[in-house]
This record gives structure tokens, sequence and C-alpha cells, in this order.
């Protein structure tokens, strides 16, 4: 096994901490505060190429690998959950898909517009009643000659209100499984901001990554031109599915982050505090605590930079991805609440930034699949059923 | 006969470069004047100015005033703005006639244009910025000690330098004293292979003498020959603007109240509170690298390394952590008073007073006590 | 047209500077970064490269680490690189730097409508000197302090810093023309510029590659060369900490302000 970065990813490394310590630092405490929407921050990551590492230069990609793409999203959360999701989303969420499932036609037309930022990408899946369950959706699209109508409603959705293309799942049918038994028939679609019926919903407020913009979506008779299928008709949960293994890199990336950048802050706080005469680094407990930290961290670092290096090769990634994600996510909660508590009073105010962190991080055990979801997804794989 | 810049013994007296913008002298040139004063002395020969320009003869008598035995003036049209292309021309082939050993230039913007531009053309050596200038050896080392973590051993060493290998006896090389790396080292350069020896000199670094009427009347004004015509000039000055706003003049300040990164969380008050504590003192405001860089203050409010070297007679840090570049630049104040909410910071390694707290609460509580003490003298 | 940018690595003397106890400096244990000021002369150029299409070149001279920076500026869009690196060239001081860099940038070609431009001065020397003195060795004019670049064919017109205004200045290509940070921004890196940096070409200039060009000598380069040597480097003693007061309240303030009046220092 290589654990060795590539001169290009090393110089990538640098080059996505330059731009998140000068660009993203000075704006997460105000996005975090104020609960706003980055836009600047996105068109400087598309003209810099960050809204499109890992595509091909043909559909306006940077040409990079999904292992830079990962390294993008830990890097931009060591200073700011919000920015590192917002790109999570846009890339794995509705580039992926559309590179790995659209036709030559959809890539050409929707790619080089989300690659270089002019346009955010989104995904619609959850639904109030459909989260985790794909096969409660109750949002359909019916074929109506050129187009499908389409009616329902997807909640949660990062990037909501500034996307442009969404990838939206929806009940197309009936079908049987293979056992026999009937099933919804569920297919994918892109669909654009402005196509008629289709409008932005409630804006959820949330507890960390307030800066991400999180709302509904909602279908009331909406044209869709039949040629925005995405996949095949009745490929829908196929689809959705692999685009989640594809996110848990991003999200456990984020994650990876979150506790990463604690831990920046963490050290650099207790080489200065002091407390009974002498710096906090000093006393074996903040020793022994950023021991264990780091080490669940660099832990984390190796299952997400596998996952990623697997997708990259094109191998069975799921379950590194899971793996990847759940340990991640954990990691990042427990290292964000460990550094809050390092701070101690400082460390709940908003004078400092961990507590925000600690805010960010426990959406990572949530979102694209809980932890919960990421165990059956493995166990699943381990044949324990 | 062909210039020969090897040849030590061909060359004597000490020059200064005596820079004129719009017809007037720059501080710079008394500051040089009286320093090249003292090392002419120690040297045992002539300070001689060296002014370029157009109609500027009448100039050079205040140049004697501050210690110029002889002013050497050049006047051309194609002089009356400074361009790198006539001056370095002009300047290189009176050095090349007449052969001084020691050139001073201020290191002005224009002094850094034209001093390399001149040592490459000449083929000798030039150090920039300096700080300190030493000829006589004994004044260079009480300068060592007291100025450099030197052991004595080591300064008493200072005689002779290996220079390719041989040894250099250094007691006649003009010793240039200068900051490296932001001020963490500082290095004496010499030149001991060629003449002249070139140096320009840290504006507001070197103390002007007083004025002497006596000694102005009996400089000596010498109008060297010299070639220069339009083939000469590759650059053309289409116009000279002087800045509208007008500058902060720190260098000759006696009282400087200056902010850091501490004014972050409200800069436009926490340089309000700064310039009311400035005008109680009679004085202006400056800024740290951070907060020029930052955008706050601009360029000319800035002490330090790259900005300016201050030596107040209260030098007032609020909110400035006091990084060596920051140091570098204001450590020679009379009084420093620092004002810092981190007990650590090492502003207060410097500091004659400190006070640890918040500059937003602890600057108008100053500067209404500074009102109070001065009402009731 | 083309644009050669002449850059340095330097030590990063905003962060930890590390003094060896002979007073000389602890390069090794410092993070090294591209010269601020370069940075500007290299976004000039790339901007220049944005407007005109015109070839970027980047030339260093350093030990061979120096190659990496050479690759993040090729990141950032520069489209050719040369590293000037030999034994020969050590010790030198800005002259004998002047006469090796100037020898790359002949080998590189001067033509009419080239413009080479360095930054102001450099963070470790901080002496702004290398810049004038390639103009020199290279025979062009010079425009230092530039904080605004405008190109009209052969015609450039740059707004040259002075410390209380500017002058405008006009000039013909080939010319040279030293950056202030007020210029511009430096861009970032992209990440499609990484991934193509490492196919750009990287030329290595040594001793070989120069020795024919008039300026190199035994006598013009290295120590040999400098017409400057340093007698001695030290560091200076800090001024000893003062008082600090008590508390940080009125009190505090008046007892201050008590001091400075029976000093007469107000």
């Amino acid at each position: 096994m290589d654990f060795h970065l590539s001169k290009e990813q090393q110089m990538l490394r640098k080059m996505y901490r330059e731009f998140a310590e000068n660009e993203v630092k000075p704006l997460a405490e105000e996005i975090d505060e104020t609960e706003r929407f980055p836009a600047e921050t996105v068109e400087k990551m598309g003209k810099l190429g960050m809204m499109g590492i890992y595509f091909p230069k043909e559909y306006g990609g940077a040409g990079g690998d999904v292992l830079s793409y990962a390294m993008c999203v830990e890097e931009l959360a060591k200073v700011c959950g919000t920015t590192a999701v917002i790109v999570s989303a846009h890339t794995s969420l509705c580039c992926a898909p559309i590179f790995e499932h659209g036709t030559e036609e959809q890539k050409k037309k929707y790619l080089p517009d989300l690659c270089s930022g002019k346009k955010v990408g989104a995904f619609g899946l959850t639904e109030p009643g459909a989260g985790t369950d794909a096969q409660g959706q109750q949002t359909t699209a019916v074929l109506e000659g050129d187009h499908y109508v389409l009616n329902g409603s997807k909640i949660f959705i990062t990037n909501a209100g500034y996307a442009s293309v969404f990838i939206v799942i929806a009940v197309t049918g009936k079908t049987v499984n293979k056992r026999g038994k009937p099933i919804k028939e569920i297919s994918a679609f892109i669909v654009e901001k402005g196509f008629p019926g289709f409008s932005i919903g409630k804006h959820e407020k949330k507890m960390g990554i307030k800066g991400s913009s999180t709302c509904e979506l909602v279908f009331e008779d909406c044209i869709v031109p039949k040629e925005n299928l995405l996949g095949k008709i009745g490929q829908g949960f196929k689809i959705a599915m692999q685009t989640l293994d594809g996110g848990r890199i991003g999200i456990a990336a984020q994650a990876l982050g979150l506790g990463e950048g604690a831990i920046n802050e963490a050290i650099k706080y207790t080489k200065e505090r002091v407390q009974f005469g002498r710096r906090i680094s000093q006393f074996q407990n903040t020793q022994f605590q950023l021991a264990d930290m780091h080490t669940r961290m660099q832990a984390a670092q190796f299952l997400v930079y596998s996952a990623a290096c697997k997708k990259q090769l094109h191998e069975d990634y799921s379950m590194d991805a899971a793996m990847a994600k759940l340990f991640a996510a954990e990691a990042a909660s427990d290292v964000t609440r460990r550094a809050v508590q390092l701070f101690g009073g400082y460390g709940y105010t908003r004078e400092y930034p961990v507590e925000r962190m600690m805010r960010d991080a426990k959406i990572t055990e949530i979102y694209e699949g809980t932890s919960e979801v990421q165990r059956m997804v493995i166990s699943s794989h381990l044949g324990v059923n | 006969m062909a210039f020969n810049n090897t040849d030590l013994a061909a060359f004597k007296d000490v020059w200064v470069f005596c820079e004129q913008r719009d017809g007037k002298l720059m501080p710079t040139d008394f500051e040089l004047i009286s320093e090249g004063r003292r090392l002419a002395d120690e040297l045992g020969v002539d300070l001689c100015g060296l002014l370029l320009g157009d109609n500027v003869e009448g100039l050079a008598k205040e140049l004697g005033g501050y210690g110029a035995d002889k002013v050497y003036v050049c006047e051309h049209p194609l002089l009356k703005v400074y361009t790198t292309d006539a001056y370095a021309k002009v300047i290189c082939d009176v050095i090349q006639d007449l052969k001084p050993e020691a050139f001073l230039i201020g290191a002005t913007n224009i002094g850094r244009d034209l001093g390399p531009r001149c040592a490459a053309r000449l083929h000798t050596g030039l150090c920039a910025d300096c700080t300190h200038l030493d000829v006589d050896m004994g004044i260079y080392k009480d300068f060592l000690h007291e100025a450099s973590t030197l052991d004595d051993a080591r300064i008493d060493g200072l005689n002779t330098a290996m220079v390719l290998g041989e040894k250099h006896d250094v007691s006649r090389d003009l010793k240039m004293t200068r900051p490296a790396f932001g001020g963490h080292l500082m290095a004496s350069i010499i030149c001991p292979r060629f003449r002249p020896t070139m140096a320009t000199v840290r504006p507001g670094v070197m103390k002007k003498r007083p004025f002497d009427q006596a000694k102005a009347d009996a400089c000596q004004i010498v109008k060297p020959a010299f070639e220069l015509s339009e083939a000469d000039m590759e650059t053309q000055v289409t116009e000279v603007v002087k800045a509208a706003k007008k500058l902060v003049d720190l260098i000759g300040a006696d009282f400087i109240v200056s902010v850091g990164r501490g004014i972050s969380k409200d800069v436009e008050g926490g340089i309000k509170l700064a310039e009311e504590l400035a005008a109680e003192l009679g004085g202006v405001v400056g800024g740290s690298r951070a907060v020029i860089d930052s955008g706050w203050l601009s360029a000319d409010h800035q002490v330090g390394q790259t900005g300016k070297t201050v030596h107040p007679k209260v030098y007032v840090a609020l909110g400035i952590s006091g990084a060596i570049q920051h140091k570098a630049g204001m450590q020679d104040s009379e009084c420093i008073i620092a004002v810092n909410k981190n007990e650590s910071a090492p502003i207060f390694e410097i500091a004659d007073y400190g006070i640890c707290g918040d500059l937003f609460k602890v600057t108008p509580m100053l500067t209404e006590a500074i009102r109070a003490a001065k009402a009731a003298k | 047209m083309k644009v050669i940018v002449c850059v340095k690595q330097v030590p990063d003397t905003s962060g930890k500077v590390a003094v060896n106890p002979d007073g000389t400096l602890n390069r090794a244990s410092m993070e090294t970064i591209t010269n601020p000021d370069d940075m500007n002369a290299v976004e000039a150029a790339l901007k220049l490269k944005d407007a005109t299409g015109c070839k970027v070149i980047v030339v260093t001279m350093g030990p061979p680490p120096a190659e990496g920076m050479l690759r993040e500026l090729l990141a950032m869009g520069a489209d050719e690189g040369y590293l000037i690196s030999g034994r020969e060239f050590g010790g030198s001081d800005t002259y004998a730097t002047s006469q090796i860099v100037a020898a790359g940038v002949n080998k590189i070609g001067v033509e009419k409508g080239d413009i080479v431009l360095c930054g102001r001065q450099a963070i470790d020397g901080d002496t702004a000197q290398v810049g004038p003195q390639i103009a020199e060795k290279l025979h062009l004019p010079q425009v230092t302090y530039a904080a605004d670049i405008q190109v009209d064919g052969q015609d450039i017109t740059v707004k040259r810093m002075l410390e209380d205004g500017y002058m405008t200045i006009k000039v013909k290509t080939p010319c040279l023309l030293t950056c202030i940070k007020e210029l511009n921004e430096p861009r970032y890196m992209s990440v499609g510029g990484v991934f193509e940096a490492y196919s750009k070409p990287v030329t290595v200039l040594d001793y070989e590659a120069l020795k024919d060009d008039p300026l190199i000598d035994a006598t013009t380069i290295g120590l040999k060369g400098s017409p400057t040597n340093i007698l001695v480097s030290f560091t200076p003693p800090q001024k000893g900490a003062g008082m600090m007061l008590e508390g940080n309240d009125m009190a505090t303030c008046e007892k201050l302000a008590g001091i400075l009046a029976g000093k007469h220092i107000i």
C-alpha cells in the first residue's frame, strides 16, 4: 500500500490550505452567525477549479482525482464546515451522478457550468416520510407526451436555495423485485431551477453548518423534459444509492477536517493559556487528550483516503465509504466536544471557533445516511443479515 | 586614463548624493551630510555633496552648514526630474573622473533605484539600507559592544577579515551595518577590494547636526564637467503627482500612538481612540504591518522593518503583539508604553510601562488621565 | 511578446526565525515561501498573459529544491521555468547574483516586446538591488516600485511610487520593472493548474550552461565575484522589560500619567 501523496496532491494541499486560511476562515464566524450562504466563496472556488475537481477537462472539470477532491473538502472543513459541505453536496450529489449516469448531451449541457461554479448543484432524495428508507418515496413523475410531470416535495436539501441544477428522485411506476414482491419503480431526473411548477419551500434553521442553505423542494405539476431523465427508467434507486456512496466520502472528509481543525485550535490555545502558573499544554491531561484526538483523526484519515482511492480505481468502495463516514463522523463529534472541554468556559463562547466546530460536526453523523445506516451497510457487506 | 576601481589609493573623499525633489532638498540629505562629516573626519578626508538638478546651485550652501566642505553641482534640464537613465549616467561619469572612496545615498525610493544601478555600472559593492556606518575601529567596537550580543573576544578580533583567503586589514574600510531577515539579524558589510564603497542609508536613522552658518559660507561649490543628451534617455517621466492626502510624518514625530491587530474587532473605533490619544499627546498615529496589510491604515503609517524606523519621545503600542519586525522600527523610542490584553505579548519585553488590558477600555481612560495630569501641571 | 519573471525562494521571516549560535540563520528550520513582492511580479505577468496570450517564463537562482517553487508558479499559470543552480554560484552577493541571473535571462533571450519583471525586494535581505542590477547588466531601462503597469504594444506606462506621491513613466520594451504589493493581489494556484504543473518544462541552468555568456567567468560569480564581504553578523540584544503596571482601570492610567508627568515626558 502506498501511503504517500503524489507531488500534485501535496501541492494541492498547500493550495487548499492557503485558500482556506485567507478566503474561507475569515468568513466562517460571520456566515455561521448570520446563516448566510457564502456565494462569493463559491464563485472564487469555481474559478480555481474546486467545484469540479475530479471530472475530466472536456466537461470543464479540473482533471483531478477523487482523493484530491476529498482533501479539498477536508481542508475547507478545518476552518469552515459550511463551505466544505457546499462543495461536497455540489460535487458528489449533483456533478457525480450526471457524470456517471448522464448521457453525453446531459454531461455537455450541465457539467461545464457546474464545474466552473457558475451553477451550484443539489440532490433531492429525502422526503418527510422517506429519509433513509428510499422505498417510502411519495414524489411522483408521470410521463405525458414529451415531458414528465412531477408532484411532491423533498426536504433537508443542501444548497437548495442557491442551486440551479437538482438531481431529483421520484416514483415513476410500480414493478416487482427479484423475489416477485411489488415495489415502487424509482427514477432520477435532472431538474433546473425555473422549470414550471418547481419552487423552493421552507428554509430550515439548523444547529450547525448554518451558512449552508437547507430548504424544501416543492413540485406542483412540475414540467421536466423527457430528455432530463437521468439514467434509464427504474434505475433511480441504484443511482441514488451509488450517489450516496460517493457522497459519504465527501461527508467523511468534512468530518475529518472538522476534527483536525478543532485539534489545531486546541493545540494553539493550550500552548497560550496559563493556569496555575503553567501553560495548560504542560498538563498531562491535555497532552493525553490531544494524543488521543489526533490518533482518532489520523485513523479516520486513512479510512477516508482509502475509500477515495478505491473509488478512483473503480473498485467496489461502498463499504469503505460507509466505514469512513461512520468512523470519521463519530470521531469528529468526539474530538470537537473534547476540544471545547480543553478550552473550558472560553470553548463554550462564540469568541472561539470550537463550539461552532462541535455543532457542525454533529450533522456528519446524520446526513447522507446516519451512523446507524452506515452500520447497516457495513454489516450487510459482511453478510450479516 | 581608464577607470581602475581596484587601485584603492587613487580614491579619496566621502561623497553624499543629495537628493532634491521639486527643487527642494530632502531631510535625508542633512542626515547623511551630518553622518558623512563624521566619517570624513575619521578618514581625514573632505566631505562632498553631489547635487543634481536644474537650477539647484542655490541649494548647495545649506548643505555646507551641516558639514559639507564642497558640493559638486551638476545642472541640466534633463536632470530636473529624477530619471534612472540621466542620474546614473551623470553620477557614474563624475565618480569615474573624481574618484571618491565612499559614496552615500539616502535609501529613499529614488536612492534605492539609483544606488544599485550605479554600483553595477561601476563594478563595486553597495550595502543597502544601512542603519549604522563606521570607519574608526574604536567607535565601531563600542557600537558592537552596545548593539550586539557578540562577546568581547569576538569583537576584539574584528580588526582583520579573511578576503579571498587573505588577511585583510579593515581599519580604513567603511563598516556598513544593516538589519536582515526582518531585523532578526544584523550584519556589518565591507567592500574591501573596490572603490568607491557605496551605501544606501535608511532615512530617519542618522542624526542631523546643528546648522553652522560659518561652515555654510565656507562651503565650496564645484561644477564638474559631464555630458548628457536626449540620446541617453530611455524613460520619460510624463507627470509627477504629490499625494493629495497629507502624509503622516512619523519620522519627525515626538509622540506616536500605534495600533495593531488588537483593533480588529472594531477597526474604526480603535483608530479613533488612538487618534484621540495622539491628539492629546500632540502626536500622530502609526500602525503595525498587520494593520497596513489589512488596509486599515495607509502605508505611510507603517512602523517597523518594512515601514519606518522611529524614535519618538513616547511610543504607545495599542494591541500590538510586538513581532520582531515591528520592534525593529520602534525599539529605540525613548519611552515605550504598551497596552495589550495578552500578558505574554512580546511587546511587554521591551516596554518601559505595560498595562495588561483591553485597549478599547484602557485607551480612553489613559487619554483622560493624561489630559488631567497635563491640566494639573 | 513574452514576460520573464525573476523570483526568489526565501525563508518566511514572518514566522519563527531561528538563529544558530554563531549568529547565522538556521535556514533548515524555517518554512520557505516565494518572496512576496515576486508574487506580485508573477501576478502582473499572468495578467498580461490573460490579456494578450503572451508567454510567461519564471526564473530563479537557488538550490535544487527551488524547483518546487517554480512548479507552484507553473500551477498558477506560468508556462516555463528556469532554475539557475550550481555550486559555483554559491556565496554570491547581490552584484554577483545579478550577473548570474542576467546571464540566465540572456540564455532565454530578451527581444523587442519582452518585459522582465522582478519583485521590489526580497524579505530575507531586503536589499532591492538585484532588479536594477540585472537591468544594468542586460542594458535594459528600468522602472522600480511599479504600482500600475499599462502595456500598449511596445509602449509601457508605469505608475512608479514615491514616498510622497508617484511618477508616471513611459518606457519602451524590452525593459525591466520591479513590482510592489500595491500592484495587484496574487492569484492562487488552480486545481487544473496543479495537474498541469509537472508536465510543463523546467530547465536547469548550471555553470556549464551559462559559462559561455560574457557576463560569466570565475571572477564574476560566487565569492570571488562579490565586491562585498560580511565582516560579522550578529543578533541585536533585546531591550530589557520595563515596569508592568498593576490593574487596567482608571487608577492604573492615572498612575501612568503621573509617572510621565513626573519625568516631564508630557
